[in-house]
């Protein structure tokens, strides 16, 4: 037996790869619901009826889908450019303290129709401000941006959990410590009546479809893309490496700034320290599961929202450890990786 | 300036020096060693939290402390196997797999710890490490309650910091283990076996992380609770640049580190009500970036690192 690289890839195996690769996470998720005593096909049934089985389940896993559709898309386009942006767990909650600040201090009597677009845009710049610096350091330093967004990520929650305690304290709530709130006109509006899905959901597929055109069908897609395949080869034939590698880190830290914003001012309204159960890294399991391919996000966002909202829901159902869902997660992306060997290799006898 | 002084000259400060440092030298040791070998391990954060679980759950159902830490390392080279199966077999980018291995481990051990102990309103407790007597040393004045009053693990990460620079550069191992990550083609043509080399250095240094974490729960602390790791792990791999690749000033980066850390925490009880507490936290994490930007150009990166090797392949 050996391996033998690839020459070519057929679509339909593309498009099955992340299928199989979920179908194997989920198969392995089966024996620790098993070793939880819990029966297992019914364990299954009850993630798809308690994402999907109710407008409000199906609302709910859709209000979820958004901030990891955004982080989901930072990743992916910083990953491509082979930018290692692990940030977006903390430029989402820059975006969202960005967000409420903004409305709640400075602007809060501003119509929807100027003050929402204000606010995404107060939103994405915060997580720019948070990526450009561990760029700067890589391209000042030589330091590995791994390292520095991940570590960011913790300085970025306590400095929002500092604007709680402080100036943005709200006093009307209690002593619990969460922000002030975004003033009305701030919040989106909603899109399905008696839920909390909000118009988010559109912003976040309509920026999807404007990343993946700008990836396929522009000199900067191609340019950011050259870099992450072969830095060297890139300068050689003459792209701006310094210039791309901003661009890219302004549009990935942008976009996960933009999902702590938008989920700030679509769902609850205020932000606290666990305003996001970790979509920042999600983001990263979201961003491979679809190939890094925009569109794919799309869909890999949905499956993992789905994961979340029917895992919970099938884990107190049956009383397993409501954890089972962040190992279904992290075992789909590490099957991914393991499938995405086998779309460049194949096994020859 | 005087509280300053206060702290600085009380023994409580220097005995948590050490006691901060231990899981960052065990941490630093265990990623310093797979990335000699070539290999970035980021799984470190979630092996650390398997460690700091899977040792702490063997001691509360019935095992010695020593049994828990052994534990602990078995744990932590599973996850390493597992690493360097998808990184060195499969050469898979060491950047995104070793983030999966850290959720996947994260995940698994607050699955695992909620499946074995039911909640509880106060959570449940071990006896950890007592600190170890040393004749006549620990009953010094200030300098026994200072540096000899600490538990064994913490021997234990010092002498292993000074037996890893031993192998790494004094035995034919170390030599081997340095060429795998320095040059893995060369290695090969001497007639060593790259791959064998990578997955031991992984699954080692996988060991020493979980070892750890163990740390944490065991001697540090007595009990297990989601998030403790706190970013250790992260700030493990900035120390190991920070080190310039040698166990030697990996053993001097930690206890720098924890000595700022230990100080930070007391000057805190001091200036308390002056400044947010949300700042003195903040300092660890923008120290080690601070420390990577300072030492990361001056730093010997292993030439192979995060290059995967296949024979008859280039790369």
């Amino acid at each position: 037996m050996r391996l033998e690289p690839r020459d070519h890839l057929p679509p339909w195996l593309a498009l099955a790869t992340p299928l199989i690769a979920v179908a194997a996470a989920l198969a392995l998720a089966g024996g620790l619901i098993a070793l939880a005593g819990a029966p297992v096909l019914r364990a299954y049934g009850l993630i798809v009826t308690e994402a999907f089985g109710s407008r409000l389940a199906a609302t709910e896993t859709l209000t979820r889908a958004i901030p990891l559709i955004l982080t989901g898309l930072a990743a992916a386009v910083a990953f491509r450019a082979r930018l290692w942006n692990i940030g977006a767990e903390g430029q989402l909650y820059l975006g969202a303290v960005a967000a409420v600040t903004v409305s709640s201090l400075l602007i809060p009597d501003w119509p929807p129709i100027v003050q929402i677009p204000v606010l995404l845009v107060a939103g994405a710049a915060a997580g720019m401000v948070l990526l450009l610096l561990p760029l700067w350091l890589r391209l000042r330093f030589q330091v590995d941006e791994v390292v520095t967004t991940l570590l960011l990520n913790f300085v970025a929650v306590l400095f929002v959990s500092m604007l709680i305690d402080t100036v943005l304290k709200d006093p009307m709530a209690f002593g619990w410590p969460q922000s002030l709130p975004i003033s009305d006109n701030g919040m989106l509006p909603r899109l399905v009546a008696r839920s909390r899905l909000h118009v988010g959901l559109v912003i976040a597929v309509a920026l999807a479809l404007v990343v993946w055109f700008v990836q396929a069908r522009t000199t900067f897609g191609l340019q950011s893309r050259a870099a992450g395949l072969s830095p060297g080869g890139a300068v050689f034939a003459g792209v701006p490496l310094g210039r791309t590698l901003v661009l890219v880190a302004m549009i990935s830290g942008g976009l996960a700034g933009l999902a702590g914003a938008v989920e700030v001012m679509g769902v609850k309204g205020y932000v606290t320290t666990d305003l996001s159960p970790g979509y920042g890294y999600s983001g990263i399991v979201v961003a491979m599961l679809a190939g890094l391919n925009p569109l794919g996000v799309v869909a890999a966002a949905l499956f993992t929202a789905m994961m979340y909202v029917g895992a919970d829901g099938m884990s107190r159902a049956m009383g397993i450890p409501t954890y089972i869902a962040d190992v279904t997660v992290a075992l789909s992306l590490l099957s991914m990786l393991v499938a995405l060997f086998f779309t460049r290799y194949r096994i020859r006898r | 300036m005087n509280e300053m002084m206060d702290i600085l000259g009380s023994a409580g400060l220097w005995a948590a020096v050490l006691r901060i440092a231990t899981p960052l030298i065990f941490g630093t040791l265990g990623a310093l060693l797979c990335e000699r070998a070539g290999v970035l391990n980021l799984g470190i954060e979630g092996i650390m939290t398997f460690g700091a679980m899977a040792g702490w759950l063997a001691v509360y159902q019935g095992c010695d402390l020593w049994t828990g830490l052994l534990v602990a390392a078995i744990c932590g080279g599973i996850f390493g196997a597992l690493h360097a199966g998808l990184t060195v077999t499969l050469g898979l980018s060491q950047h995104v797999s070793g983030l999966g291995v850290t959720l996947f481990a994260a995940s698994l051990s607050y699955y695992l710890f909620r499946l074995m102990v039911p909640v509880a309103g106060t959570p449940p407790t071990v006896t950890p490490f007592a600190p170890v007597h040393i004749p006549v040393l620990s009953d010094l004045p200030f300098l026994g309650a200072a540096l000899f009053n600490q538990t064994a693990p913490t021997w234990l990460a010092i002498g292993l910091a000074i037996a890893l620079a031993w192998v790494l550069f004094r035995t034919p191992l170390g030599l081997a283990i340095r060429m795998t990550g320095e040059n893995p083609q060369a290695a090969d043509a001497q007639g060593l076996n790259p791959t064998a080399l990578r997955y031991g250095a992984v699954i080692a240094g996988s060991a020493l992380m979980a070892v750890g974490g163990a740390f944490l729960t065991l001697s540090a602390f007595n009990s297990f609770f989601p998030t403790m790791v706190q970013g250790r792990g992260w700030i493990c791999i900035a120390l190991v640049v920070f080190a310039s690749w040698r166990p030697g000033r990996a053993l001097l980066g930690a206890l720098l580190f924890a000595f700022f850390d230990a100080f930070q925490l007391r000057l805190q009880t001091v200036l308390t009500g002056d400044l947010p507490y949300q700042i003195f936290l903040m300092i660890p994490y923008i120290l080690s970036i601070v420390a990577l930007a300072v030492m990361a150009r001056r730093a010997r990166v292993p030439q192979a690192l995060m290059k995967p090797y296949r024979r008859g392949e280039r790369i």
